[in-house]
Parts: C-alpha cells; structure tokens; sequence
C-alpha cells in the first residue's frame, strides 16, 4: 500500500477537532507509546549495529586490504559465503514460492471453508519445528532419499551447470540444504500469503465469477493482482529466515569456499550464518572479529535485497 | 480498479458454444489413468516405487486432465482445471516433509518420552540431574520449564515493542519527521531479519556483561533479551502487513463517527486484523523457540530446574536437544549407571542421549502445537464475523 | 461485560497466578550464599561448599564435565554442602577468551593456554598467572564404513594418503599389502573431515604430519585444508557423515565409533587398536613442554613413539585454571572440584561415562600438587 492512502488519512481528520480532553489524552498516550517503540527500536537496533561494527574492526584494520601486509582478505573471506548463502536462498526460494502461492491458494479458495482454518493450522506447524529438528531430519532422513534424484538431475540434466559436476554420496550438498530451507521457509511464506489472498475485496471476486470467468481466471485477474504486494512481502521474510539459518544449514552441508554453480557437488559452498556457528567456538581475537565481520555482511545482505524488495513492493502494491 | 471489464472482455472472446463443464469425479478417471500409465511405464524401465510412481502419476495426471478437458470442456476450462489439480499438488507436496518429519519426531521420541524410564512420563517430570554416562533415565522438566520461561519474557518484551511500531509505521508515520523515523524504522527492521541467530547471543551477551558488575552473569532475562532480538523484526513485519491490509473505508467510518484515532485502532484496526496478527506472532514464536546458538552464549546450561529468570542458568529445549544430539552415543562400561546423587541404579543404553534429543524435539514440537491452538482459539475469540 | 470477555479474564488470570507461582518459587533458587570461612576445603570437606560454579571450554570433554559435576554434586550434597557446578560446551576458543575476561572460573581447552594469553590471566587472577593441566585423555578413532569390512591395519603413510586424496580405491595396493585376509571393493574412498575447527582435527593432523611428513604436507591444522570434500559439524555429524556413506573414512573420539569398523594404526613394527590403556600409555611415554612454569603442565605428545602398546593418536584437554582466586569461596569450590576430577576416582568416573583414558598416578601427583598452590582469599 502506498504512502499516498496514508497522507489522505492524516490525524486532521474530524475526529480530533472535537475530541474531548480525554479523548486526546488517550491519543497522546497511545501516539507516543507507538513513536516510543519505533524509537526504541532504533535505538537498540543502533546499539547492534554498533556493537557489530567495532566487534568487526579489528578484523577490518588488520585485513589486507587495509593493512597491506595480512595473510587474510576480507573479500576472499568473505564473498565465496555471500554467494553460497545468495545462492542457498535463492534456490529456496525458488523452490518455495510457487508451492507456497500454491498453498494458499489451496486454503484460500479451493479448500473446503470448514477445513480452511485446519488446513492453515497444518502449514503452521511447520513453522514450529525447530530447525535443530529440520537438521536431524534433514541429515539423516532427506540426504539419503534425495540421491536417486540427484543422480537423476546429473546423468540427464548434466548440461545445465547448475546440476553439473560429480556427486558423491553421501548428498550433504547444496541443494540438500536448500531444499530443507525451502521446508522452513513454506509456513512464513504461505502464512502472510494466505492472508492477503483472504483479504481480496469479495465483491471483486463475485463480480468476475458472475461474468462467467472460470476459478482460475478469478484468480488471475482478481486475487493475484491484488496479492501481488503481499506476496513479495512474504517471500522477503521468507528470504530473511533462509539467509539466516544456522543449524540446519550446518547439520546437513558438507562446507566449501568456492564459486562453483554446480549445487549437487558437495564440499563446493557454506553459508555466512552457518560458518558463524561452526567456527565460532574455536576462534578467538582477530579471527573472531572476522567472523563478526561477516554477520555484518549478511546484514548489508539482507538490507540489500529487502530494499530492492521493498522497491518491488512500492511499485506493484495492490491499486485497491 | 480496471479487473472486472478484463475479465467481461475475455470471456465474452472465447466462449465456444459447446462448452461445457463435467462433474468431477471425470478427474478421478484421469487420474487413475495416469498412475496406471505411471505403474506401467516405470516397470517398463525397471525404476518403479511407490514415490517415483506418485510422482510421475501425478505429472502424468496433469497432462491427462489436461488434455482431457480440453477435449471435452475446451481451452478455458481446460486451463482452470491444470491450475486446481497444481494447487492441489502445491498442497499435497508440503504435507509431504510435514508428515515425514512428524512421523520421524514422534516414532522417535514419543515412545521414549511417554514410555519413559524408570516410570511412565518420568521425561516430563524429572530433570537431569544425578544422569551420567548411558544411564536410561532423566528427563526434560528442567528444560520444559527454562524454555517456557524464557518464550514468555521474550514474548513479553516483543509483542509490545513490535506491535505498537507496527502501528506507529502504519497509523503514524504519515508526514513530517514522523516519517522520516518510520523509514529508519523500516530500513532498521529490515536489516535486523538478517541478524543470524549467534550474532544476536553475542550481542546480549555483551549488553549484560557492559551493564552488570559480575562478568561470569548467565540468567535468563539474557536470553529472552537475546530472543527478542530475533524476534521483534519477525513481529513488526508481520503485523505491518497485517495492519496494512485493514480497508481504509472501516478507519474513516470510525473517524466519521467521532470515535478517537486510539480507540479506532484498538477497537477497529487491531480487532479486523487480530486473526493475521495472532498467526503473525505466533510464527516468531515459533521462530525463536527453537532458537539453540543465542541460548548457549546466555543462559548456558543446567541440569536442575531454576524457576528464576534473574539468577544462575537456565536449561532449555533447545539447547537441551542440541547437547544431547553432540553428546552422541553413550559409553557403556557395565549394565547399569549409579545415579551420583540418588544412587538409584539405571540401565545403561548406548542410545540414551539420541534417545532423550528425540523425545525433548517430541516435546518442544507438542508445545508449539498447545501454544498454536490457544492462540488460535484467543484469536477465534477476538475477532470479527466476516463473510469468511 | 460479556461471556468472551469474560473467558478471557479468567485467562489472564490464570496467567497472572502462574507468573506469582513461578515468583515465589524463584525464591528459593541458590544464590550466592556467605563465602566459607578458611580453605580447608581441598579433599573431602566439601561440608563448606556452597554457590555456583561455572565453568566452560571444549566440547570433546563434554560428556566427561557432565559426570563430573554430578558426581562431585552428589558427593557434596552427601556430606552436607551445596553447590552447583555447570560447564558450558561453548568450544575451547570461545572458554579460554571466557576464562581470561572472568566469565567462568576454570576453562577447558584442547589447546594449552599461550604466552600471550598466559600474561593476559595475570589481570584476572588476582596477580598471579594461570597455568594448564591435563585432565582428559581420549583416543582419537580412525573410523570407516565399507561393507563387508569391519577392520583394517593401515600405516600412518596409507592414512595421510587417503585423507590427502592421493589413495582414491580402496583396493589400491598399499591398502591391500596391509591387509592380505580382508576382501576390499574397488569402492572409491570418500575421506570425510570435521567442519568446525576442532581440536581432534589439530590432534589428527599433527600425527599425520609427524609420521609421515611427505604424504600430509598440510602440517598440522585446525581447519581443514583441502577444499571440497565430505564433512560433518561435530563429532556426530562426522559419524552420521561417515555412517550414511559407503567407502567413507573419518576419525573420531574413541567412544563415539559405535558399530563402524576401526583401524589399527602401525607403532613401530607392530599394529595397535585404540583403547583407554594404549592411549594412555603414549600420554605416559610423552616429555612435558618445556619453557613453562613447574604449575603449567603441558604435555609434548610423542606421535612417533615406537612404544609397544602405545595409540599416538591422542587427544589431551586441559583444564585453565587461575594460580589464585581472590574470592574465598570460589577459590574453595574451584580446588575442591579440579582435585575432584584429577582424583582416581574422578579419572574412573569419566573413564566409564565418557570412554576417557585415566591419566597416569604420577601426573595425577604432580597436578593435584600444582592444584594444592592455588593462593586463596
């Protein structure tokens, strides 16, 4: 929704010119309990940013690149784990958004209403897993049942490059672990889906099935437009889940540092958060610095893409 | 909005007059024709299971039906057919990593947790304190309780903060310097989802540390604290989208009838939206719960219970499941384990730590399910009777 | 008021009183009570003991910590004292930088404390300086999975061979030579490494580069160096690497091997299996460090030796600890629990629950020695 339907709603309206003492009292109150927590929460987030920044420091003087003399790079250190988490996600994302949309849609407008409220609660449930569970899952169950499939995607689809290179088993890969990810990320994603989906104005709806459109058609012309907003939305705190993960993402990938395409390969990527968690006990000093250092990268990360999310959003809300 | 003439335009084009739609139980026959083939086919190059003949059936299944109608009820009904049999098979493809893992989770851990040793629902009962070694007893009482604690004071300290800068984005932040804080507010939120989760432990970590004049302090108001973290970016975006999505039309009829901004929010705005914004919440609950690496840094770990957010270490699920599971197979010298403190004698089981990491997963899984269904039912509650 | 809101009240009512039920029994949680009144505490008498005492480093002796701080509890408890010993497995790294700002009390570490950061604990210790001691002791498993294999004899060549990916079969003739009764596959070999830093990889590779310095040119390492590869985070995701393969080849904590075959490594002219006795028979046959303290015990492991019966793939923890606490009470519980764990009897304890190796009388001596100087008060 765009900020033009906020500025017609300005705290001008009628209401406020004849609202009694008590009335703007409770206003007030309420006013400044909101801009409170805003600002609390720029203040605190301030606060992490802060604490990331010096923590990282010492890593970033001594680099090379500063430093001129430093065995380590930040951007050699650094940039195999951006792509590996770019690429986990997207892959994720890639994989959960359509059955997402799909699911909500399900719940939406095929299901029957009476399951509808049931069937949300099952996809809901997924979202309580904790993903040491999706780890263990994922590790001992999934791996083994994903490699005919993957021996599949090579002998046939070897061309691609994303499905180049020599598998070995055990399938601790990349494409292992997103497609966990994608698990975890269903139940965010389809959540907010399903609600925007659910808020589509009725008569909207009535009216193009009483001009004869099929379901589908109602969908196409009327949820889906209006979803559209929301939809970006949700895939965008889908994506901030996914490039978070830790412990599933290090339960079930056999680590890498390279820029290698080819996801069924294993040994080949890692993901930022994941490397945090597995080096993180060992190091100390410097090297811890230059873990925090790559948190502070997933957060331009994150910022990056939910800022070009955003942009998606603002330029393709819902013109209801 | 320009979507129904679209619509009345494209339906008065195509409309061939045999059309016609079919019952449909005509899906059940393509459908049964395409596994058929499936079967078939899949014997024919010697790969056939159940799951390759599910899958390609299915794919099958939607060429069939596809075709079919489009014989029978032509192109646009063909099509609407293919996206309800694609909706359906979005649905059944998540239910599939849902039931497999609830299937693992209680096969594994129910027995143990429900049957557990020495008595029936000793794992909910007992702590683990005095188990060493393989001993086949202990449970998760202790870690129930910290993980309980610890959500609630995270939740305490999260819904507030994030609901009511939900509403200040959505109702406040309109003009002015006010929307100058609500963009910094947005651009912060937004690089918070990506704190990974140690990050967070660190930081709270760190905060307690700086504030307290005792350096080795481990309560468990740092973990909630750290938990809120993660969890205040998940709360503020999904109520802002909940929050959002209320019609103006309901705000400006409640301005009209002189009610107060604040009591148009509480009464009208949070009402509509609670449904979305109790599933909101409960998805960063559910987000933080499980929540094991910021834990380990803030509240370490114990083996009794401590009912004390604000003094000494805590246990809880997570870290609990995430301990045992490293711990790894036990070592078993003779048949039975002393217990150091009771000096009960336990069976030894080289399995036990597996064993108890299954069964607290059964159990942190069993309350998010309890918690889900009670906000469910607050939220049933709340909420307005709409059309649906 | 109406029926919903009515539920809802009584809802949060019940909330209300859980909240003032869990308050109250907040209560009675053990706090920091009195410090004792003199340091007799070493040794039994553990009537004195009371409090917390917290504790954190690596995660190898992990299982051990937890059988350590039962059993001591159980004994304290017995005569009368209480006190609450915990251990966070937070990783070596993450204890020592712990143990040097104050955090915890005592750290474990698989690596012994530096010079630097020995000079740094004199801030923390009251003046004086920390010092190390040995207190765990495991074997370190080469484990594999191959069908129809259960054991295997290999050299230290053969091992640096496979895991530097230069041996790919395992019915490649040095395999073979070694192993003329077994029936190898032309499996290939997948060598699977640990993907944390991790002091057993350290461990491992430092034997390796000792033995056979020309098929390990890596030297000794604690992340891995060879990119690409299987691995596993932590030891049971190691095992559960090497358990869902085939042709797999790790290593391990001895107690951690389970059902997967194990290799017998060659110590001289013979070929020896791991267990508690050999691993701690090539602890005894090791000089200590040099250039540290008479308090600092730290062992210089002997990889090479040719000792009959010894296992030279070991991993030996240590245990941080201040050479003087200023807070009587904490010095107390501090000596007290460190004398508890290097007793025999606290060596057999993590024997059984852990598949530890006890250390040897005359360590235990000379630590229990080093234990008895800590200045308290």
């Amino acid at each position: 929704m765009s900020t033009a339907d906020l500025e017609t709603e300005s705290p001008t309206s009628p209401a406020t010119s004849m609202a009694s003492s008590e009335r703007r009292l409770g206003d007030s109150i309420f006013s400044w309990l909101s801009i409170g927590s805003g600002l609390l929460i720029f203040l605190t987030l301030a606060a992490v940013a802060v604490f990331l920044t010096t923590e990282s420091l010492p890593a970033i003087v001594a680099s090379r690149e500063f430093s001129g003399t430093a065995d380590f790079s930040l951007v050699q250190y650094a940039l195999p784990l951006v792509f590996g988490t770019a690429l986990a996600s997207a892959i994720a994302l890639v994989i959960a958004i359509p059955i997402s949309i799909g699911i909500a849609l399900f719940i939406s407008h095929y299901a029957p209403r009476r399951m509808a409220a049931t069937l949300g609660y099952l996809i809901d449930l997924l979202a309580a897993v904790p993903s040491v569970v999706y780890g263990l899952w994922g590790g001992i169950w999934l791996v083994p049942k994903l490699e005919p499939l993957y021996v599949f995607l090579n002998t046939y689809l070897g061309w691609i490059p994303l499905f180049a290179g020599e598998p070995t088993a055990p399938m601790r890969n990349l494409a292992s672990a997103s497609v966990v990810l994608a698990v975890m990320v269903l139940p965010i994603i389809t959540a907010i889906t399903r609600e925007v989906f659910l808020q589509t104005p009725r008569l909207q709806e009535e009216a193009a099935l009483a001009l004869g459109a099929t379901r589908w058609e109602t969908i196409r012309t009327v949820v889906l437009p209006f979803g559209r907003g929301g939809v970006v939305a949700a895939s965008m705190l889908g994506l901030g889940r996914a490039l978070g993960e830790t412990m599933a993402v290090l339960m079930i990938l056999a680590p890498g540092a390279t820029f290698s395409l080819h996801i069924l390969e294993v040994g080949r990527h890692n993901s930022i958060a994941a490397n945090i968690a597995s080096k993180s006990a060992e190091a100390s000093g410097v090297e811890m610095s230059l873990l925090i250092f790559t948190g502070l990268v997933l957060f331009v990360l994150t910022f990056l893409i939910n800022a070009v999310a955003r942009w998606i959003v603002a330029r393709s809300g819902p013109k209801s | 909005m320009s979507t129904p003439t679209t619509v009345q335009h494209q339906t008065s084009r195509h409309r061939p007059p045999d059309e016609r739609r079919l019952p449909w139980y005509h899906l059940l026959f393509t459908g049964l024709a395409g596994l058929l083939v499936a079967v078939v086919g899949l014997s024919l190059v010697d790969a056939l299971s159940v799951a390759s003949a599910i899958i390609v059936g299915f794919l099958l299944h939607l060429l069939l039906g596809w075709a079919y109608s489009l014989l029978r009820e032509g192109p646009r009904w063909a099509k609407d057919r293919l996206m309800a049999l694609l909706v359906i098979g979005a649905f059944a493809v998540a239910m599939f990593p849902l039931f497999s893992l609830l299937w693992e989770v209680v096969s594994r851990g129910m027995t143990r947790a429900i049957a557990a040793r020495p008595d029936p629902f000793d794992f909910w009962t007992s702590s683990m304190s005095g188990i060493i070694g393989g001993a086949d007893a202990g449970g998760v009482f202790h870690a129930t309780v910290g993980t309980l604690l610890i959500t609630l004071w995270a939740s305490i300290i999260s819904i507030p903060i994030g609901l009511f800068t939900a509403i200040f984005l959505v109702e406040y932040a309109d003009h002015g310097w006010r929307k100058t804080l609500g963009t910094g507010v947005t651009f912060l939120v937004d690089v918070m989802t990506g704190i990974p989760s140690i990050v967070a432990g660190l930081f709270g970590l760190a905060l307690f540390i700086a504030v307290m004049p005792d350096d080795s302090v481990r309560m468990g108001i740092m973990g909630a604290v750290a938990l809120s973290l993660l969890m205040i970016p998940t709360v503020v975006r999904n109520s802002e989208e909940m929050l959002r999505l209320v019609p103006m039309d309901l705000r400006e009829a409640s301005y009209a009838l002189g009610v107060p901004k604040w009591l148009t929010i509480v009464k009208v705005v949070l009402r509509t939206a609670v449904a979305g914004l109790t599933t909101g919440i409960t998805l960063a609950i559910a987000r933080v719960i499980g929540e094991t690496a910021p834990l380990l840094l803030t509240v370490g770990m114990v083996t009794s219970v401590n009912w004390n957010m604000f003094d000494g270490r805590m246990a809880t699920l997570p870290t609990f499941i995430n301990q045992q599971y490293r711990a790894g197979s036990a070592n078993c010298m003779s048949e039975t384990v002393t217990d150091p403190i009771s000096q009960e004698v336990y069976a030894c089981t080289i399995t036990t730590n597996i064993d108890r990491a299954w069964a607290a997963a059964f159990t942190l899984i069993l309350i998010v399910m309890v918690l889900n269904i009670l906000a469910r039912l607050i939220s049933h509650c709340f909420s307005p009777k709409l059309s649906r | 008021m109406n029926p919903r809101k009515n539920q809802l009240v009584s809802l949060a009512a019940l909330g209300f009183a859980a909240v003032i039920a869990l308050t109250a029994c907040g209560g009675t949680a053990d706090g920091d009570s009195g410090a004792s009144d003199d340091s007799g505490a070493v040794g039994g008498g553990y009537a004195e003991l009371s409090g917390n005492l917290a504790g954190a480093g690596a995660s190898s002796m992990a299982n051990a910590q937890t059988a350590w701080t039962e059993t001591f509890k159980g004994l304290v408890q017995a005569e009368g004292g209480d006190i609450t010993v915990t251990y966070d497995p937070t990783g070596s790294g993450t204890g020592r930088e712990q143990f040097l700002s104050g955090q915890v009390k005592f750290a474990g570490t698989d690596a012994a404390l530096d010079e630097e950061e020995l000079a740094a604990s004199i801030a923390v210790c009251g003046g004086e300086q920390a010092f190390d001691l040995p207190v765990y002791i495991s074997p370190i498993a080469v484990v594999f999975h191959l069908e129809g294999v259960d054991s295997l004899n290999l050299t230290p060549e053969v091992i640096a061979g496979i895991f530097a990916e230069d041996i790919t079969t395992w019915n490649d003739p040095a395999i073979a030579e070694l192993n003329p009764d077994a029936e190898l596959p032309g499996t290939a070999i997948v060598p699977v490494h640990r993907s944390d830093d991790s002091g057993t990889t350290e461990n491992f590779t430092e034997y390796l580069s000792d033995n056979a310095p020309e098929a390990w040119t890596h030297g000794p390492i604690e992340t891995w160096p060879i990119d690409g590869g299987q691995s596993g985070d932590g030891t049971s995701g190691m095992i559960s690497a090497v358990e869902s393969g085939n042709g797999t080849i790790g290593y391990a904590d001895a107690s951690q091997a389970g059902n997967l075959g194990t290799a017998s490594i060659q110590v001289g002219e013979e070929f020896v299996d791991f267990s508690a006795e050999a691993a701690a028979t090539a602890v005894d046959v090791s000089p200590r460090e040099e250039g540290r303290a008479e308090n600092d015990i730290v062992m210089e492991l002997d990889r090479t030796t040719t000792e009959a019966g010894a296992y030279p793939i070991v991993l030996i923890s240590y245990l941080a600890l201040c050479g003087s606490y200023e807070d009587a009470a904490t010095g107390d519980a501090v000596k007290a629990y460190a004398s508890f764990m290097l007793s025999e009897q606290g060596q057999t304890v993590a024997q059984e629950n852990a598949g530890s190796a006890p250390l040897s009388e005359e360590l235990r001596t000379e630590a229990q020695a080093a234990i008895d100087d800590i200045t308290v008060g």
